[in-house]
């Protein structure tokens, strides 16, 4: 009975220990303060047709995809085939920001591995995505019709990702292309 | 003498030479110096993204190039310090943040210390308060063994 206190104290360190050594890895996923607040609005140049713009006021209506990525990015290559699986779903389309890149190396690219997007915003100096609060890529985000931020995937969508975090969050399968 | 002299010469080459990239990470010139000093304290209190335990101004990262532009531009365009604070906040967290506020969500980051410290030296003043009142026991009643369960040393002193 002399030994309760200490031990308790021993017990409590151990729990904190063993929830620092749990959370410690995953130190490079930091929440996103825009869940569940309104997408940044922009207008950026198209990476095909620089005369033409994405603009998030015509993206209103939909659920969207909203991907960040750039050819310099190992895991974003590894992310491509994952990509494409969701575009041929037709479950929600896939706008891209490619960020911090060259034109002509993203369009070379996109044409030798096929590309799953929608449209692609050109962010070639990178301030679009600090709006987006983007640290790395690939980041991932899901819009809902209002144009609402519902969810931030960080790092290379895998197929049981899209199952898990994504699908759940999309509305039926029907329901997808009204509004 | 000769090889001192070369060596130092040597030293002093190659301090010239390094000397324009003592400043390569963070290379900026503010119009002002109020506003050069501003942007290096904002500088030294973001937190970079990528690196994390760097700040924006130590960070070689150019995403950190980036972050530091958008603070040019804004101090420039008349934001004041603490509109740039939220600007990052809103998009990163207090992560963000090498200072973060006192605010509910931070309020356990700040008061953590204080509790643990309280609770050390709590429990130090009752060991030693117990200490000491067996220790008078101990010098009043020589004879008598003590079963304390703090034997040990440090008892007997």
């Amino acid at each position: 009975m002399r030994y309760f206190i200490p031990v308790a104290l021993f017990a409590v360190l151990v729990v904190l220990l063993a929830l620092g050594i749990h959370q410690a890895p995953r130190k490079d996923l930091v929440p996103s303060p825009l869940i569940g607040k309104p997408a940044p609005s922009f207008s950026l140049p198209s990476l095909s047709d620089p005369s033409a713009q994405v603009t998030t006021a015509a993206l209103r209506g939909h659920w969207y995809l909203f991907n960040v990525w750039g050819t310099w990015c190992v895991s974003c290559h590894i992310e491509e085939p994952e990509l494409l699986a969701i575009a041929r779903t037709g479950r929600v389309p896939l706008i891209g920001l490619d960020w911090k890149d060259s034109r002509r190396q993203a369009i070379a690219y996109l044409q030798a591995k096929g590309n799953p997007y929608q449209q692609i915003a050109f962010d070639p100096g990178g301030l679009e995505a600090i709006h987006w609060g983007v640290y790395g890529a690939p980041e991932t985000f899901l819009v809902n019709p209002q144009g609402i931020i519902v969810y931030k995937y960080i790092g290379p969508i895998t197929p049981r990702a899209w199952v898990r975090d994504f699908l759940p969050r999309l509305p039926a399968a029907h329901a997808v292309s009204g509004s | 003498m000769m090889r001192a002299a070369l060596r130092s010469g040597a030293l002093a080459a190659v301090l010239l030479l390094a000397a324009p990239f003592a400043h390569a990470i963070a290379p900026t010139r503010m119009p002002t110096p109020a506003l050069e000093a501003r942007y290096e304290r904002l500088i030294h209190g973001f937190r970079c993204m990528q690196c994390q335990d760097e700040s924006l101004a130590n960070s070689p990262v150019s995403l950190a190039a980036d972050m530091r532009r958008q603070i040019r531009q804004m101090l420039l365009a008349g934001a004041t310090d603490q509109q740039i604070r939220n600007f990052f906040v809103s998009r990163y967290g207090y992560f963000i943040l090498f200072k973060p506020p006192f605010v509910l969500k931070t309020a356990w980051l700040w008061l953590a210390p204080v509790v643990l410290l309280a609770t050390g030296a709590l429990s130090a003043a009752w060991v030693i308060r117990r200490r000491a009142a067996l220790a008078a026991r101990d010098d009043n009643d020589e004879d008598e063994p003590l079963d304390d369960g703090l034997a040990g040393p440090g008892k007997h002193t």
